[in-house]
């Protein structure tokens, strides 16, 4: 019998009184992929910085090939074999693809010969594995797709025959989704052993032979792939049965409440991030906005709920506050959009939804602090202790502290807190960005039950997610946004995740998609060469 | 002819004047390039001017005396790394104190060692670095035009820390771009996390980047009190190293840009000891004032979008944590 590839034997970590790994058993046979879910903070990612030399483990074994090693720092994990791909690169951008992939691997002091040795073989990796790509591009300037293809290739040189990803797929369109699982297909076939960490159960399905799942710090079970179903691991991850579906009536769209007609903006650098938006949001419906990051989507909604001023175009408002039209240059501010009855829930939760360091009651009523109900002209704290204990109760915000601090409530828990802040008011319009970002799965239920309750009781809801699937279970029309034009719009009832895919990286005006733009136009040229040879 | 010699006289004080600049600049490069920022680059220079004028006038050796400089340099370039490297300290803050303390310290030394109201006594010649006449410079002066009197008075005669200033560029330019070292020293100011998990020590990279640092703000300091001058007076970098901070941004950061600059503001200053009582027709006296000052206006303006962004690393004055 082969010697299991990883083999971990009750690995604990601590931090300070908080038990991030607790009697951790985990073994992974080679050539197989392996995949690791649970809710964040489940202690995954601790376990993973742990094998790969980030953390030490406090105690327990680690066994890699059979042979007992303690990992004391990255490079140790490198040379035993381990390779990972971070969540977040680990690239440096301004230098190129071959200066990233040979960094700390140069083996001898110049760099001219270094370089021409990485070279030769890099590109014997690359062919190897199909994993093409030009070794002199800058990777800052490549797609997030090609960076992570970079972020493997780094492993690779490194000798790693194990191969831990990250949450590889947050930052990807489902193309380069799929582009990379047949990667990983091939790595597999080549005796690379794969650890895969992810929430997305869907992938686990997809790709793994093998699934563990962590809860709370600790494994709780592992299954063979075939022998699960997402149902089962949900439960497992989060303790309790979990509706994976949302449940909905169908909508029944009202009057308009918000037309937004030939939206343009162009930022300081001269960027066009909005180029001709245009659509019209009706009361009751769930309009979801599609797209990769960085698309337009957070400009979108930064213009809509007035923290931008667009430089072109017009929005007009039919709210219970009267009919507006909002033009350039006499942009309302954030204030003002409340006031209009429009609530927004901001993509980044830390960047704009909440002040850390804030307490929960003061993060509570943050934009609404001027409202007479929580005294005038001095606030009056029993008040808003009172309407923070009320967002709380309706919103199972846990603790229920009001003045415990903003930035020690989980992720989950500080969204559920600017959600009840902007839905609670019972705005007509609600701009609602990245609802479930860092949020486990059962406070996701949770979330997506409220939103389409909101939108039952009459509220126009815009909903910007990267996440196909929220947009696809919680939306009753889909716009699609790419390099901040609208490429598309569908019926979210009448559409799938390919056809959204093809939206999401074809242009507006009907070009090729964008994929085919970077980096990856060696690829036919190559081919002509074999068809010579 | 008269006009030429002006004209070459007043490039060679240029070179000259810019030699510290450029010893300073280089520092700040490795430095800042690490994503350590270097704001006491000013008072590592003056203590470093400071040991240098003590060492040299104790053992009348100059060498002795630059290598004096170069371990107090060092020794304060380890305090701001064990400041900013080790215990995550603002790097800001600890350059400040850095320039605070040589600043207290020169004085209050100098007053207690010579009772000389904190100057240090004056060298002589063999205490000092002297300037050195290249081959064949007398005679190609005498007998060829224009290139003969440039090689005289431009490049010939000048100590041997200006020759050492202009090698140090080259080296530096080597080790950025054609050294593993540069190639790790780069990433770290980029994305430690990178360099981090590629299994080289972010620390180490930063201490070593100081220590260079340290090593060539001595040579700096060495050059103004030992070489340009023959004693140590109080203040008397006289925010040289701040000039030289400016030069980094300029040429951002890239010893190629940062020597350009270093010229630049060299020339300024030679010029502000020229214009002294000079009477331009139409205008007058032009205040001396406006030479000093001109350096920081040109870096400013251009900055601001003549030569385009500088964009300077971008973990400088980030200490690293690991993620997580």
């Amino acid at each position: 019998m082969t010697a299991p590839a990883i083999e971990l034997k009750t690995i604990n970590k601590r931090f300070g009184p908080v038990w991030a790994n607790r009697d951790i058993n985990l073994r992974v046979m080679p050539g197989t992929v392996h995949g690791i879910v649970g809710e964040n903070g489940a202690g995954k990612s601790t376990l993973m910085s742990i094998l790969y030399g980030f953390y030490i483990a406090d105690d327990g074994q680690t066994l890699v090939n059979g042979q007992e090693l303690t990992i004391q720092n990255s490079q140790q994990a490198i040379t035993a074999g381990i390779g990972m791909v971070h969540q977040h690169f680990m690239l440096v951008e301004p230098f190129t693809v071959l200066e990233n992939v040979m960094l700390g691997m140069e083996g001898q002091g110049l760099l001219s010969r270094a370089r021409g040795k990485a070279r030769k073989a890099l590109n014997d990796i690359a062919s190897r594995y199909g994993l093409n790509i030009d070794p002199d591009a800058i990777v800052g300037d490549l797609p997030v797709g090609l960076q992570q293809r970079v972020e493997i290739l780094k492993a690779l040189y490194r000798g790693a025959k194990i191969l831990i990803l990250d949450e590889p797929t947050s930052v990807l369109t489902p193309q380069e989704a799929g582009q990379l699982f047949e990667i990983l297909e091939s790595l597999r076939s080549q005796g690379v052993t794969i650890l895969l960490i992810t929430h997305k159960l869907r992938e686990i399905m997809a790709i793994t032979n093998h699934v563990s799942v962590m809860r709370a710090g600790q494994m709780v079970a592992h299954r063979d792939t075939v022998k699960t179903n997402p149902e089962e691991l949900a439960e497992l991850m989060v303790g309790r049965k979990v509706l994976l579906t949302v449940d909905k009536e169908p909508a029944r769209p009202g009057e308009n409440r918000m037309t937004v007609d030939k939206i343009g903006y162009v930022d300081s650098r001269g960027v066009k991030c909005l180029k001709d938006i245009s659509f019209s949001l009706r009361a009751g419906e769930i309009l979801g906005v599609a797209g990769v990051t960085g698309n337009g989507q957070t400009e979108l909604m930064k213009v809509l709920s007035g923290a931008l001023s667009p430089t072109s175009g017009s929005v007009k408002l039919e709210t219970r506050s009267g009919v507006q039209v909002l033009k350039v240059g006499e942009w309302p501010d954030a204030g003002q959009m409340r006031d209009y009855s429009i609530g927004h829930v901001p993509e980044d939760r830390l960047q704009q939804g909440v002040v850390k360091s804030f307490d929960a009651s003061e993060n509570a009523i943050l934009g609404y602090h001027n409202k007479p109900e929580y005294g005038q002209p001095l606030l009056n704290p029993e008040k808003v202790v009172k309407a923070t204990r009320e967002m709380m109760d309706a919103y199972d915000v846990r603790p229920q502290l009001p003045s415990m601090k903003t930035a020690n409530f989980s992720g989950g828990n500080q969204q559920k807190l600017v959600l009840a802040r902007e839905m609670m008011k019972e705005p007509d319009i609600l701009l609602i960005g990245q609802p479930t970002r860092g949020v486990d799965i059962g406070a996701i239920e949770f979330i997506h039950r409220n939103m389409i309750e909101a939108r039952d009781k009459g509220a126009a809801v815009l909903l910007v997610s990267v996440e196909l699937d929220e947009i696809l279970s919680l939306s009753d029309r889909i716009i699609v946004m790419n390099d901040g034009a609208i490429t598309g719009e569908v019926v979210a009832s009448e559409t799938n995740e390919t056809e959204l895919g093809v939206l999401m990286t074809s242009s507006a005006d009907g070009d090729e998609p964008k994929l085919q733009k970077h980096g990856l136009q060696k690829e036919p040229e190559k081919e002509k060469e074999e068809v010579v040879v | 002819m008269d006009m030429l010699d002006h004209i070459f006289s007043l490039l060679g004080a240029s070179i000259r004047m810019a030699t510290p600049l450029i010893f300073a600049a280089m520092a700040g490069i490795y430095s800042e390039r690490s994503g350590v920022v270097d704001i006491g680059l000013e008072g590592k220079m003056l203590f470093g001017a400071f040991a240098a004028a003590v060492a040299s006038f104790e053992t009348g050796n100059p060498f002795l005396g630059l290598l004096a400089g170069i371990v107090i340099c060092v020794l304060l370039s380890l305090m701001h790394g064990y400041a900013s490297v080790k215990i995550r300290g603002d790097q800001v803050i600890s350059g400040l104190a850095v320039n605070f303390l040589a600043s207290g310290l020169t004085v209050t030394l100098g007053h207690a060692w010579y009772g000389q109201g904190g100057l240090t006594p004056a060298l002589t010649n063999s205490q000092r670095f002297t300037g050195i006449t290249l081959p064949g410079a007398e005679w190609l002066g005498a007998h060829v035009p224009v290139i003969g009197p440039f090689y005289e008075q431009v490049i010939s005669g000048h100590n041997l820390l200006v020759y050492a200033a202009f090698a140090v560029v080259a080296l530096t330019y080597r080790a950025l771009f054609s050294t593993r070292f540069g190639l790790h020293l780069r990433a770290t100011g980029e994305e430690p996390n990178a360099v981090d998990s590629a299994g080289i020590s972010v620390a180490w990279v930063r201490y070593r980047a100081v220590l260079i640092a340290g090593v060539l703000c001595g040579f700096a300091g060495a050059y103004l009190s030992i070489a340009q001058n023959a004693a140590f007076q109080r203040e008397m970098t006289s925010g040289r190293g701040y000039i030289a901070l400016a030069a980094v941004i300029f040429g951002k950061w890239h010893p190629k840009g940062a020597l350009g600059a270093c010229l630049l503001f060299g020339f300024l200053q030679a010029m502000e000891t020229r214009m002294q009582n000079v009477q331009i027709p139409m205008i007058g006296e032009l205040p001396s004032q406006l030479f000093s000052a001109i350096p920081y206006i040109i870096t400013v303006v251009l900055l601001a979008g003549f030569i385009g962004k500088a964009v300077a690393p971008k973990a400088i004055g980030v200490p690293y944590v690991k993620e997580r």
